[in-house]
């Protein structure tokens, strides 16, 4: 029934800074079906953003193959990546790499600048719109220096979400907010999840990991273990449950 | 990716990086001016310097006595004396391509005196043809005729400066006496304005006589000190040159192995010279301006680099959302161009402005080229745009991770 988007087999990543070698990952077979939200998690130094990076095709592996919805991507070019990137994939970077001295607005749009088919009226709105699920609208003219880390990462979610992606990837896109944030995010998430998106994201928190469907815990480049989330969370739910009036304590 | 897209994207990333926008932009200002500013006054100078050596007579050629050396011994004022009024019949008769021809006498210490003043000139001794020979034109009166000129009469024509040194404002000369070396003299006629010739020499301070009054009556003498002429026209002076030497040699029966005892040089030969110390001038000012192209290139080539090595996390992140490494370059090119062309337009016009400024300042009329426009213009633009594409290109080769990761 469930079709596999994504399909890895001994996939290694060396870096070599001078004479020695670093074996970020060391042999990771993995397999994502469409539709799954996938938490990954381990120590750090273990080979999480390495991984999240090839996923999203930012990177190339050293060794193994990587099938992103059937295809082997070693066999695309560096256009039909990007084409990729553009149209099937979203991705929140760890530093969240938003364009200094340019606006929410704009690097939200940014996306979509790339995707011929989309005009700049659309642009706009669909960027909007974007700013608008991660409770930015009133920022949106903000520069990124004008912003607090967190909602710098959102502005980073709102542009993975622009170009409306089938598969989004997050180095812990909540890293920098606090638990009400945080979990305003994961319902995004979940909803996104719910209406298809296949959704990886990583986290160190074990609270964060319990909204996805199942775990990945990375250990010195390679999997330690897998488990699917028996108890899972619901954003929505604990959202109604957190006290208002401490979260605008938090807030302000 | 869209035209419209593109320029909105390159100048969204301009306006962003301003400052280095405009210090990119002043690189290519720079150089632009500069190469526009040189040329333009070289190519100034030397056109007015031209006007000038035209309005003196490209036809005109001079003969001198040569000093004559032998065994290394200068002979001392003697040897000035080579030159005879016979020459100048001999040439005025003989030679074809010699369309007038005068004798030269020159007056040494040269007092005139009117009334209560007096001033301090050069007296000439000329034929009537020595005013067409040199340019000289009558304003007023008339020139001297032959009967006078045969019988040495006391009549000279006057320049402006001795007009304005002798006589109260206003004062029409013509008909009034003066005294040379306290000879009486009457002036028959006031000489055209010429102004200051090339090297600074006020051409209007002079007295012109016939020939033979000043011989006898003032130097005393029974040479001449030199001779002028004109060839029929500017392309048959160095004919005109050549014919005027053999017959000199003839006539003053130079041996094969005799050096000349005269010295022959042609307006046009000295024009040639003058012109080529011009271009030489022009080429150094044009060195000196390729300098400032090169000081300005290589500036913003440094701003371009480090703006791109900045700015390699930009293009990092462009590409993982979805730029394509032609899309990065497309931007950065227009970029550049953009900058290249706003500088090469304000180059041109600074340029222009410099030159007519210090044109001004230094008396002469700069004269911008349209081919040194073009020139600086282009040089700029191709080092902008390649300096503006080619690091883009190096960092749209990298994975969109090492370029993000750059540090
Ligand atoms: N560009 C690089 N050059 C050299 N070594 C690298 C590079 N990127 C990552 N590494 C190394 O690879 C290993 C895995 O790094 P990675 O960033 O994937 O860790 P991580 O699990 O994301 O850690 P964290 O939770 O701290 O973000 C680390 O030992 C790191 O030092
Ligand atoms: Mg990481």
């Amino acid at each position: 029934m469930t079709k596999t988007i994504i399909e890895i087999r001994g996939l290694r990543k060396d870096y070599h800074i001078g004479e020695v070698t670093v074996h970020a990952l060391r042999g990771i077979d993995m397999k994502i079906e469409a539709g799954e939200f996938v938490a990954v998690m381990g120590a750090s130094g273990s080979g999480k953003s390495t991984m999240l990076n090839i996923l999203g095709c930012l990177d190339i592996p050293t060794k193994g193959d990587y099938l992103l919805d059937g295809v082997d991507i070693s066999t695309l070019s560096k256009d039909e990546l990007a084409r990729l990137r553009n149209q099937k994939l979203g991705f929140v970077f760890q530093a969240y790499n938003l364009l200094p001295r340019t606006t929410a607005l704009e690097n939200v749009e940014l996306p979509l600048f790339y995707d011929p088919k989309v005009k700049s009226k659309e642009r706009m709105e669909r960027a909007i719109k974007a700013l608008d699920a991660v409770g930015l609208t009133d920022r949106m003219h903000h520069m990124p220096n004008q912003l607090s880390g967190g909602q710098q990462q959102r502005v980073a979610i709102a542009r993975s979400l622009v170009n409306d992606p089938v598969m989004i990837l997050a180095d812990e896109p909540t890293g920098n907010l606090d638990t009400r944030t945080s979990f305003e995010i994961m319902e995004l998430f979940q909803d996104l999840n719910e209406r298809g998106r296949t959704i990886v994201y990583v986290t160190h928190e074990p609270d964060i990991a319990r909204f996805a469907t199942r775990n990945v815990v990375f250990r010195d480049g390679l999997i330690q273990r897998e488990n699917m989330v028996t108890d899972r969370t619901f954003a929505k739910e604990v959202l109604k449950t957190l006290p208002v009036e401490i979260i605008e304590e938090f807030d302000s | 990716m869209s035209f419209s897209n593109l320029i909105r994207i390159a100048v969204r990333a301009l306006v962003r990086n301003r400052l280095r926008a405009i210090l990119t932009m002043l690189g290519i200002i720079i150089g632009v001016a500069s190469v526009i500013a040189m040329l333009a006054l070289g190519e100034g100078s030397k056109r007015s310097m031209r006007e000038e050596m035209s309005a003196m007579g490209t036809n005109m050629i001079m003969v001198m006595p040569n000093f004559q050396r032998r065994g290394g011994v200068n002979l001392g004022s003697g040897s000035s004396m080579t030159l005879k009024i016979s020459d100048v019949n001999t040439l005025r008769n003989e030679a074809v391509y010699v369309a007038a021809v005068s004798p030269e006498i020159r007056s040494s210490g040269g007092q005139v005196i009117y009334g209560n003043k007096n001033a301090q000139t050069s007296v000439y001794g000329a034929s009537e043809e020595y005013l067409g020979i040199r340019k000289f034109s009558i304003k007023s009166g008339r020139v001297f005729t032959e009967a006078e000129e045969k019988s040495m009469a006391k009549v000279c024509l006057v320049g402006q400066t001795v007009v304005d040194n002798l006589f109260d404002e206003g004062t029409d000369p013509v008909g009034l006496s003066i005294r040379i070396k306290n000879i009486p003299f009457l002036i028959i006629g006031l000489l055209e304005e010429k102004g200051e010739s090339g090297m600074g020499q006020d051409q209007d301070d002079l007295i012109i006589a016939p020939w033979t009054t000043v011989q006898r009556r003032l130097a005393a003498i029974d040479y001449i000190n030199g001779i002028y002429a004109s060839a029929v026209s500017e392309e048959k002076s160095d004919a005109a040159k050549a014919e005027i030497e053999e017959i000199l040699r003839r006539t003053h029966k130079l041996k094969d192995s005799d050096e000349n005892d005269f010295r022959i040089m042609s307006q046009s030969e000295l024009m040639e010279t003058l012109t080529s110390m011009m271009s030489i001038m022009t080429y150094l000012l044009g060195a000196i301006a390729a300098i400032s192209l090169l000081v300005g290139g290589i500036g913003i080539m440094n701003i371009m680099f480090v703006s791109v090595t900045e700015r390699t996390r930009e293009i990092g992140l462009r590409m993982s959302i979805g730029g394509r490494s032609q899309d990065i370059l497309k931007q950065f090119l227009v970029e550049s161009i953009i900058l290249s062309i706003l500088g090469g337009v304000f180059g041109v016009i600074l340029g222009y402005i410099i030159a007519k400024g210090a044109g001004s300042l230094m008396d002469t009329e700069a004269y911008v080229q349209t081919q040194s426009v073009v020139l600086a213009f282009a040089v700029c633009f191709v080092i902008g745009v390649f300096f503006g594409w080619y690091p883009a290109k190096k960092a749209a080769s990298l994975n969109p991770i090492d370029a993000l990761r750059y540090e």
